[in-house]
């Protein structure tokens, strides 16, 4: 189990957090000006990288609060975390 | 003591603290301080188990958690019982009661023994190959196998003991308190690091606190004696906890460990009562050390399993830690110095050892040359090749090896023994390095492996990290934990050592023996019977990986889980296949290290704290009331309410029939609330539900059905208007988590401009639905002051009242297509409100009624269950729900999902009803449809989501989906059940009232 550290409650343990999955998929602003290929490609398609990945969590058990991650999915080191909005670290 | 093993005094030995015990029924003595296995060596008994598959007499092999033969059952047919316990481990206490596992009738004969005579018919794999065909009978293998599969009897009554979890947070954990350990731990807490220091033993010191030997020692000091003073030191530093018993189970990520401390094992069974009894450590350590130590191998010669045949470092152990001698007539058999060592430990207590057989040709030391002015013959360059006596080693055959240790040469030489100690070099305990993720190099060497790479910030030290001599664990600790701990200056820096240790070593993984290989036993796996034999027979079978080698000779699969025979293992495996034993890897080591018991892992929640369950404020009155209950989520509703004899169906009939004929009351306080506040929430609520919300009035309800982005339905509610910019959401009982989790995730994710405020308030209203044609008038007399008429109050609408002085929401809602109301009150009101619906109702004989009536009520009506009519596939054109998706809309959550390829299919699974021919028969909730029975193979069109008897139209009535379901009204279909096919006519889901005249009477 590993440790996050919340952007707003500070470090806590894994259990009270869940993951959801890929981080900076947008919804698009227009459904229904798509088609259904590309409708898919927002709705199935995810990379599922085992290396470097950016993620979103949600603090479950605390603040309830989403935010992003960069996590090393092969050995669970966590590079960066920053809240929803902001700029994705770029190196 | 029967005879006089025990030699010499001991200072880890109390003689004056008499302890008796019992094995298989007999009373012998033991001292303080001893091990089960001490004690019974003590009293000349070295047979104590049967091998698992061939019921070989098996005995003490170690002296330690590694231990694979003498594990034992204590307290048989207790509820204290424990089966496979190591008897290596368990120190005796006054009253210990332990017998031979595996063995029937006894230990000393063994009907199971005629396994051994067998063995050429059961080889690895023998399960796999024998019990494959003719496939029904099964059966009857499997009874045989169930009997003779598993070691001890595991206990059938509850667990008398206490177990506790407990969190520690450490700077630094230290893991092992032998020298390494010792040095670490002192220099990590006097460096100012909030210290732990763990061991598995009752001791401190690991194996150098018996090492007695003038050959090593520290700053002039022999080396235990050196420590022994560290020991000292270290109990007295404040920031630096010790715990002894106490074994780490588990090295996760994150240096997050788990820790089993034992706490009372090693009492009487009276001194127990009242007391914890294992503890699980969760630790939180910032910096880890590991100083695990290593394992002494044992040999692969043929019959090296004998009661008698010990790790030759056990010897020593036994006799320096004990005072306890193994044999009268010990023989040794090494291939590195190490049995050196515990022939002068044994000479020196007066200990006889017969002879020294080394595989090493020209071989010389300090170590040799003292055994050698002894007069103890060394036989250079020889190996064991057999072993003679049954239940104990009688005598020892011996060869020469070749020049290439391929082959035996020359002529046999016999000795005579009763105890014989085998020493293959160590293995680092690497166990919980690799657990954490750390990564093995494999070293030519001495062919072991030892830690590479770090996946955290840990350090392995000592012989875990393949240091295995007293000069090569000190030369270099200092420096290692300067740089580990980042500190400036340590103790240890400047240490004078002794050691006198000749380190080369000539591994040969299976030594050769004049026999062919097929009329030898060579185990390499003793508590599993695996032999060097079943190894290279799976290999000629085609088995190359390693896991899948283990898992088809169950090599290391036992409860030690091959904590001596792994690397042998590999060792064949890679000689067999020609490939280097560094490229082969290992198998994983999973946790626990050690095995633990089931009471640990689970702590405290046990009984009614196994799980949590949540009540509503009026359960007291359902109990009372004797209502059987039903678990939704972690709540437990009410089922049903059955009176003096009533079974299930009787009682929900009633029910049912009462709350349409007059009354029924339903505790609904358990379904989701969400109160939704923002200037926004209008907009908000259009973007998640199918339907439009913008045009509802205030004081007015609406169902709405939510999607999940891919359109399939995730849950419905209806939705309430209190204010202009304030709503109360309510979910289904089990979805109110999920779906505030996901409206969360869309309003801080994807609309954070929305201006919108969710709060969970499900515990915060009890909620009380009453039904029927009398409700109106029962919640007239409970709340005079509304105007209940349809005009002022019609179906779909919402008003403040007030019952006495307290405030409540009432709305005038239904789930069961009757005129019904549902009063929301603060929850510590619930009961009272309950209490007065009941008084006002009582005329009207108002029934209450649980979830299965709620049911049925809503299946004649043709409402659906998400969850039980929908399962993630549904979309609400599926379930004939065209009329609430909003065409206007432009977007809502799975609106684009609606008109994908796949979704606007004709023959998706649609929601239907179901009429049987004969109305009396009731179909079966998940039953298959079926057009055509007779067709091969028989096509499933769909499935049984819902079936009721319906007492108000007194016939059975079902819900299913079924493909095309929506064009195929009229149609007849077919239930196929085991001995009978039922006929069925599609209807309507709406069973009931179509034009809703009871709704809005």
């Amino acid at each position: 189990m590993f440790l996050i550290h919340c952007p707003y409650c500070g470090e806590r343990e894994q259990s009270e957090f869940k993951a959801g999955g890929e981080a900076h998929i947008v919804r698009p602003k227009q459904p229904t000006e798509l088609s259904d290929d590309q409708w898919a490609e927002y709705l199935f398609m995810r990379k599922n990288i085992k290396g470097v990945q950016f993620e979103r969590w949600v603090h479950t058990h605390g603040c309830r609060k989403w935010f992003n991650m960069v996590r090393d999915t092969s050995n669970d080191e966590i590079k960066a975390i920053y809240k929803m909005g902001e700029k994705p670290p770029t190196k | 003591m029967t005879k006089n093993l025990r030699v010499k005094s001991s200072k880890f030995i109390d003689e004056t603290y008499k302890i008796s015990f019992k094995f298989n029924n007999k009373t012998y003595y033991g001292y303080k301080g001893d091990t089960l296995a001490s004690a019974l060596l003590a009293n000349g008994i070295h047979l104590v188990g049967r091998s698992f598959k061939y019921h070989r007499p098996r005995g003490i092999m170690t002296a330690g958690s590694e231990e694979p033969n003498a594990i034992v059952q204590l307290h048989k047919n207790t509820s204290r019982t424990e089966p496979n316990v190591r008897a290596t481990e368990i120190e005796i206490y006054e009253g210990l009661e332990a017998s031979s596992q595996n063995c029937w009738p006894s230990v000393n004969f063994d009907i199971g023994g005629i396994n051994n005579f067998l063995s050429p018919v059961l080889p690895a794999g023998f399960y796999y190959k024998t019990f494959m065909w003719p496939a029904s009978f099964w059966e009857k293998y499997e009874y045989f196998i169930r009997k003779s599969a598993g070691l001890g009897k595991s206990p059938t009554e509850p667990d008398p003991d206490m177990y506790e979890h407990k969190y520690i947070h450490c700077d630094v954990l230290v893991i092992g308190a032998g020298i390494s350990g010792i040095i670490a731990a002192k220099t990590s807490a006097k460096s100012g690091f909030k210290t732990l220091l763990l061991d598995e033993k009752p001791y401190l010191g690991g194996s150098t606190i018996h090492q007695n030997s003038e050959h090593f020692k520290i700053n002039n000091q022999i080396s235990s004696s050196w420590l022994e003073k560290e020991i000292n030191e270290i109990k007295k530093i404040d920031n630096l906890k010790i715990k002894t018993r106490t074994s780490v189970a588990a090295f996760h990520g994150y240096n997050f460990l788990l820790a089993r401390e034992n706490l009372t094992d090693h009492l009487p069974l009276h001194q127990r009562d009242e007391k914890i009894r294992h503890r699980l450590l969760k630790i939180r350590a910032k910096k880890v050390i590991c100083a695990t130590g290593s394992l002494e191998r044992p040999l692969i010669f043929d019959n090296n399993d004998r009661p008698g045949i010990l790790l030759s470092s056990a010897i020593e152990k036994y006799s320096n830690l004990f005072g306890v001698a193994c044999g009268q007539k010990n023989v040794l058999f090494t291939n590195n110095d190490s049995a050196y060592e515990t022939a002068i430990s044994l000479f020196q207590k007066g200990i006889n050892v017969e002879a020294i057989i080394d595989n090493r040709e020209e071989v010389d030391s300090k170590l040799i040359k003292e055994i050698e002015k002894n007069n103890i013959k060394i036989y250079k360059g020889y190996t064991v090749n057999d072993t003679f006596g049954y239940k104990k080693i009688k005598k020892i055959s011996i060869m020469q090896l070749s020049k290439d240790g391929q082959k035996v040469v020359g002529s046999k030489i016999s000795i005579d023994c009763d105890c014989l100690g085998m020493s293959g070099g160590w293995t680092p305990a690497v166990h919980l390095f690799t657990q954490s993720g750390g990564k093995l190099k494999f070293r030519d060497d001495d062919q072991v492996f030892i830690p590479d790479t770090y996946p955290s910030d840990q350090i392995s030290i000592g012989s875990c990290n393949g240091e295995f001599t007293l000069d090569e664990i000190l030369t270099g600790i200092s420096k290692k934990l300067k740089n580990f701990l980042n500190i400036k200056k340590t103790e240890y820096e400047n240490l004078e050592i002794q050691s006198h240790f000749n380190k080369t070593k000539r591994n040969i993984w299976l030594l050769p023996s004049d026999k062919i290989m097929g009329k030898t036993k060579p185990f390499i796996d003793y508590q599993n019977d695996a032999t060097a034999k079943d190894i290279k027979l799976a290999l000629r079978e085609g088995f190359r990986s390693i896991e899948h080698v283990k898992r088809y000779t169950t090599t290391g699969m036992g409860t030690d889980q091959g904590k001596l025979g792994n690397m042998h293992a590999l060792g064949i495996i890679s000689e067999t296949a020609g490939s280097r034993m560094g490229e082969l890897g290992t198998t994983t080591f999973r946790p626990p290290y050690t095995p633990l018991t089931f009471g640990t892992i689970v702590g405290r929640n046990v009984g009614e704290y196994f799980d949590i369950f949540r009540k509503t404020p009026i359960h007291d009155w359902h109990v009372e009331n004797k209502a059987k209950f039903e678990n939704v989520g972690q709540w437990k509703r009410a089922w049903f309410y059955p009176k003096e004899n009533e079974g299930m169906h009787e009682a929900v009939q009633r029910e049912s029939k009462a709350a349409r004929d007059s009354a029924g009351i339903l505790d609904a306080s358990t379904l989701g609330k969400i109160d939704i506040q923002g200037t926004d929430a209008s907009e908000f609520l259009n973007r998640v539900y199918t339907n439009a919300w913008s045009k509802l009035a205030i004081g007015k309800c609406r169902y709405g059905l939510m999607l999940n982005e891919d359109g399939m339905v995730y849950d419905d509610g209806v939705t309430t208007r209190l204010d202009e910019n304030h709503y109360i959401m309510t979910t289904t009982t089990g979805g109110a988590a999920t779906v505030l989790g996901k409206l969360e995730d869309y309003l801080q994710t994807e609309w954070p401009e929305l201006d919108v405020y969710l709060t969970s308030v499900t515990d915060h209203y009890a909620t009380i639905s009453v039904c029927g044609p009398n409700s109106k008038k029962i919640i007239s007399k409970v709340i005079p002051e509304i105007d209940l008429s349809d005009e002022k109050f019609p179906h779909m609408s919402f008003k403040n009242a007030k019952i006495d002085k307290v405030k409540c929401r009432v709305m005038r809602i239904s789930f069961t297509g009757e005129q019904s109301y549902e009063i929301n009150v603060q929850a510590n009101y619930g009961k009272s409100v309950w209490d007065k619906c009941m008084q006002a109702g009582k005329e009207f004989n108002i029934t209450p009624y649980g979830t299965e009536t709620m049911h049925l009520l809503r299946a004649e009506k043709g409402y659906i269950i998400v969850g039980q009519d929908t399962d993630a596939t549904m979309t609400p054109i599926d379930l004939q729900m065209d009329w609430i998706v909003s065409k206007k809309k432009y977007d809502f959550i799975g609106k684009r999902s609606l008109y994908r390829s796949d979704t606007i299919r004709e023959d998706r699974k649609q929601l239907i009803g179901l009429v049987t021919e004969n109305p009396k028969e009731v179909l079966e909730e998940g039953a298959q449809i079926v057009a055509d029975a007779n067709k091969s193979p028989v096509e499933m069109l769909g499935h049984i989501t819902s079936s009721y008897y319906s007492p108000n139209l007194e016939k059975s009535i079902a819900l299913g989906v079924v493909k095309g379901g929506k064009n195929m009204m009229g149609q007849n279909l077919i239930i196929p059940m085991e001995n009978k096919q039922i006929k069925v006519t599609v209807t309507d889901p709406v069973f009931l009232d179509k034009e809703n005249k009871r709704l809005n009477a």
